[in-house]
């Protein structure tokens, strides 16, 4: 595959893609309009190109990239499961794809009653009282629960002196990086032999400062916190809350939910437990669910029924605010909640279900060929460690680079950064066994590979458009849009 | 529905290979007091065709953009996307793939990205541009506490004429950092200079203005921004992308960061989400930049390639330390906005920011001489104006949408002072006749 040109390099002077009405009102000079020094001297220089051009670009981009669509998407901690296409054509429908934010309620009962009916699903899928969907991903959906925290300890007049947020070492950097945005401090705690919270370490750290502390359950090794109760219960006693960071929550659905394991906030992340697809990089969706006592504190506005319609209701005094514009992301909403109708309660348990399976199958059939640091069932994932390979000199990256040649994306690597040189892996619900085997027999090859000829995983990809980057020099050197020949020549 | 490939001949011989009889054991794990002892109380499951009958039912309980003439703005906008856009964006190999963490297997999107940020430098008129924000209001909200981690500054000042709902937000973000926002009014709808400069201080870290404002006015934003200029404080321009097709951009008179709502820019109006907040700034603050950020290198054989750079920045190398929290972003409306404007091209983007400009103002005119309503403001505007109606303006709202028109959006829900006003916006979309209606239906519904 040759190298593509950047859309600006493809640009040829006259020629242009989308095309326009000419006016049909009465118009007037723009200088009557716009005041001269406050309009533009020049036109920006976008690129000029065809619709041809365009498509041709973009398609070759797309061939360019892996998606769930081309194949096994193993990635730790981010379930990369197949989207539903029905979920897509329904998210376009003029009815939710072509409605402002601001019309009036009577004209959006149907997007309202929708919002109303999914906060219901989440609720009962976790155990929690009420959920808001306006935080746009998980991170977001941390801030807003952390936030939420922080006021019900200052109602409670304990703002002040519950400054600490408690993280395990094997939390998503996310947790800790929510909490310092909300003003917290944030403290570690150890992992224990058995890849849990070390309940001792957690003991000596709680006291009268504790705000919070933020548990992924499934946690980032795949294994279930099996202390979870004793471990709720200390917090609570120490008078602080239990956060749920629902980023793995794939692994319990209808078996075990987070407020019977007593979380008081819970984010969950649709783009990963329920499908909706990550785009790239986004948009993701991260609701927020909480226990009775912080509904007060909910972000505005909620939705609320009455009778057989409903309605934005933002007179809640003791809301933490707003934390994005509008009512969040409302069509990713859409398709998390025909997602959730479409299986049903058996069919959401069946997913983790064979979530699990999937991934102990992969870890059995592995673990003869890499470290387990952990050895006992898995959740929705596991971790290997790349030490048996890195003593014959390949890294674990190399080894993810070299899985890209066999055709499948690599897993989360050097997370969580307690297991050294971790391949985090995750393979969803959604992956055959026919899938599992052949990647099981890539892993196995590249095992090989690691002992018989470490310099093929070294200078891994081989295949691929591009071979390994140079991400030194990209820092080093920051080269982040392209330069106008002018501009460039100064 | 069911998504699921494994039959129950594939799970007997996964177990086997585990060594496990039945499911169930794979759970055993797990405490017994945390296991659910009953189903889920949860409707479903339904076939395709019920789920597709029942989701079209609920979204024909909607009125949409198409069922009337949309006269709605204040930060969603009902523009016209080509279909070339919606082409790109059903590629699967980009809307089901994660953030690029492997660039070689990524390289599509990474270049797209590329090519994003360097259009949002080239709209704006500043050095560098992340990979987006979640929307326009965060994008405010992140520009605020940028400032301040480069100023070593605690207040931040922000004008009245900034989106209701972006302060909102800039507020929920500031206070559990103890940064001090302070509101600056408005004289006529806009910012003063004069006003500005009295409240600058030692302890000013930003100060936010929007231009076109929330009014649709044109904010004086060079002579705001000479005022910052030297005080130490950072210039925080919010911007509407459509506008740079005929605005000058922030780069041009001042500003240090530029942010606003993307969802102009090729991406559907969606109830408000998901949209895209955009963030560009000078260069020296590149290092204090939120987000993503993708950047250029080359492989061992001296070919060209993107990865995500100046990683060091972020939450999964900083943890607490990280410039923000963010994670997923918004790639996929970036990539819509990417298309957009590169379908558009510079031309295009003046012809739909010069559509938007005299279809405003020729509404604004005609809703004066047919229905007798007069401007709110004076100043100059680019798509949007207020106009101050005699009759409750939710009561006219609702006249207009028995008369199959699209209404305003109702100030006084956030400016207690303009409980009379109703804005109006037209895009390229708006006809003559359509606008002609509006004015005609707005004067009858005066009564």
């Amino acid at each position: 595959m040759s190298a593509e040109p950047l859309l600006f390099e493809l640009s040829h002077p006259g020629r242009r893609a989308a095309s326009l009405p000419a006016p049909d009102v009465p118009t007037r000079p723009l200088e009557e309009l716009l005041p001269e020094r406050l309009r533009r001297r020049r036109p920006p220089l976008l690129p000029e190109v065809s619709e041809v051009d365009l498509v041709r670009h973009f398609t070759a981009l797309s061939r360019r990239n892996h998606g769930v669509d081309s194949g096994f998407y193993p990635l730790g901690s981010c379930t990369m499961k197949y989207s539903p296409k029905i979920n897509e054509e329904l998210a376009a429908l003029p009815g939710f794809a072509e409605l402002h934010p601001y019309q009036a309620e009577e004209t959006v009962q149907g997007a309202l009653a929708l919002m109303y009916e999914l906060e219901r699903f989440l609720c009962e899928l976790t155990g929690m009282a009420r959920f808001s969907l306006q935080p746009a991903a998980g991170a977001h959906g941390e801030l807003t629960g952390l936030l939420m925290i922080r006021a019900y300890h200052e109602q409670k007049g304990e703002g002040g002196v519950r400054r600490r947020v408690i993280v395990p070492d094997s939390a998503h950097g996310t947790n800790p990086a929510s909490a310092a945005l909300c003003g917290f401090e944030v403290v570690q705690v150890p992992s224990d032999r058995s890849g849990g919270v070390d309940v001792a370490a957690l003991r000596r750290v709680l006291d009268g400062r504790t705000a919070a502390l933020m548990l992924t359950n499934p946690n980032t090794l795949g294994l279930f916190e099996e202390r979870i109760l004793e471990i709720a219960h200390l917090v609570h006693e120490a008078g602080g809350l239990l956060y749920y960071d629902g980023a793995n929550l794939n692994a319990i659905l209808g078996v075990a939910r987070p407020g019977d394991m007593g979380f008081d906030v819970v984010h969950l992340n649709l783009h990963k437990t329920f499908s909706t697809p990550h785009g790239g990089g986004g948009p993701g969706s991260g609701p927020v669910g909480v226990v009775q006592e912080l509904v007060p504190f909910l972000p505005v506005p909620t939705v609320e029924k009455e009778g057989e319609s409903w309605r934005l209701e933002y007179d809640r005094p003791l809301s933490i605010g707003k934390v994005k514009a509008f009512y969040g992301h409302f069509l990713v909403a859409v398709k998390a909640y025909a997602y959730i109708l479409a299986l049903g309660p058996q069919g959401l348990r069946a997913v983790s279900e064979d979530a699990v399976l999937n991934a102990n199958y992969l870890l059995a059939r592995l673990a003869p060929y890499f470290e387990v640091p952990y050895r006992r069932l898995c959740m929705h994932e596991f971790v290997l460690s790349g030490r048996r390979q890195k003593e014959k000199g390949v890294r674990t990256l190399d080894m993810a680079k070299r899985l890209l040649d066999y055709g499948f994306h690599a897993p989360t690597i050097y997370f969580p950064l307690i297991v050294e040189e971790a391949l985090m892996i995750e393979p969803t619900e959604t992956e055959s066994k026919e899938t599992l085997d052949a990647f099981i027999q890539a892993m196995i090859e590249i095992a090989r590979e690691a002992e018989e000829n470490p310099e093929k995983l070294r200078q891994a990809p081989h295949t691929l458009p591009v071979g390994r980057l140079d991400e030194t020099e990209a820092a080093r050197h920051p080269n982040l849009r392209w330069k106008p020949a002018l501009e460039a020549g100064s | 529905m069911n998504f699921r490939p494994q039959t129950e001949a594939d799970r007997k011989a996964m177990l086997e290979a585990i060594g496990l009889s039945a499911v169930q054991e794979l759970f055993a794990g797990l405490p017994q007091e945390v296991l659910l002892d009953r189903p889920l109380d949860l409707p479903g499951p339904l076939s395709e065709l019920e789920l597709d009958r029942h989701l079209r039912e609920l979204a024909a309980r909607n009125q949409s953009a198409r069922d009337y003439p949309c006269f709605l703005g204040a930060g969603a906008y009902d523009h016209f996307i080509p279909a070339v856009v919606r082409y790109v964006l059903a590629r699967s190999e980009f809307y089901t793939a994660y953030t690029p963490y492997q660039a070689e297997i990524s390289q599509g999107m990474l270049q797209a990205i590329y090519e994003y940020q360097s259009l949002i430098c080239l709209l704006t008129g500043l050095e560098v541009a992340n990979a987006s924000l979640y929307d326009g209001a965060t994008a405010v909200a992140e520009a605020a506490l940028m400032a301040v981690a480069a100023t070593g500054r605690s207040e931040v000042l922000v004008a009245e004429g900034v989106h209701p709902e972006y302060r909102q937000v800039l507020g929920t973000y500031a206070r559990p950092r103890g940064v001090a926002v302070r509101t600056l009014p408005r004289q006529g709808g806009l910012l003063a200079p004069e006003d500005l400069r009295k409240a600058l201080g030692p302890q000013t870290a930003a100060v936010i203005v929007q231009t076109p404002n929330f009014f649709g006015l044109l904010e004086d934003a060079p002579a705001l921004g000479e005022v910052v200029a030297g005080s130490g404080a950072l210039f925080v321009v919010c911007t509407n992308p459509i506008s740079l097709g005929l605005l000058a951009p922030p780069g041009e008179y001042g500003a240090d960061i530029a942010v606003g709502e993307g969802q102009p820019l090729g991406n559907p109006l969606g109830f408000g989400g998901p949209h895209l907040g955009f963030m560009a700034c000078r260069e020296k603050l590149v290092r204090r930049l939120p987000g993503r950020i993708v950047g250029a290198t080359t492989d061992g054989r001296g070919r060209r390639g993107f990865v995500l750079t100046l990683q060091a920045r972020e939450q999964h190398i900083r943890r607490e330390k990280a410039t923000s929290n963010i994670c997923s972003n918004q790639a996929l409306n970036a990539l819509a906005a990417a298309v957009y404007l590169a379908a558009l091209g510079p031309e295009g983007l003046r012809e739909v920011a010069e559509l938007c400009v005299q279809k405003a103002h020729y509404a604004q005119r005609v809703i004066e001489e047919r229905a007798g309503l007069k401007p709110t403001f004076a100043g100059p505007f680019f798509h949007e104006f207020a106009v101050r109606c005699p009759a409750d303006p939710e009561v006219v709202n609702r006249r207009l949408r028995e008369r199959g028109l699209g209404g305003g959006v109702a100030l006084g829900r956030w400016y207690p002072d303009l409980t009379s006003s109703l804005l109006f916006c037209c895009t390229e979309k708006r006809t003559r006749q359509e606008i002609d209606r509006l004015a005609e239906a707005l004067g009858e519904c005066q009564a």
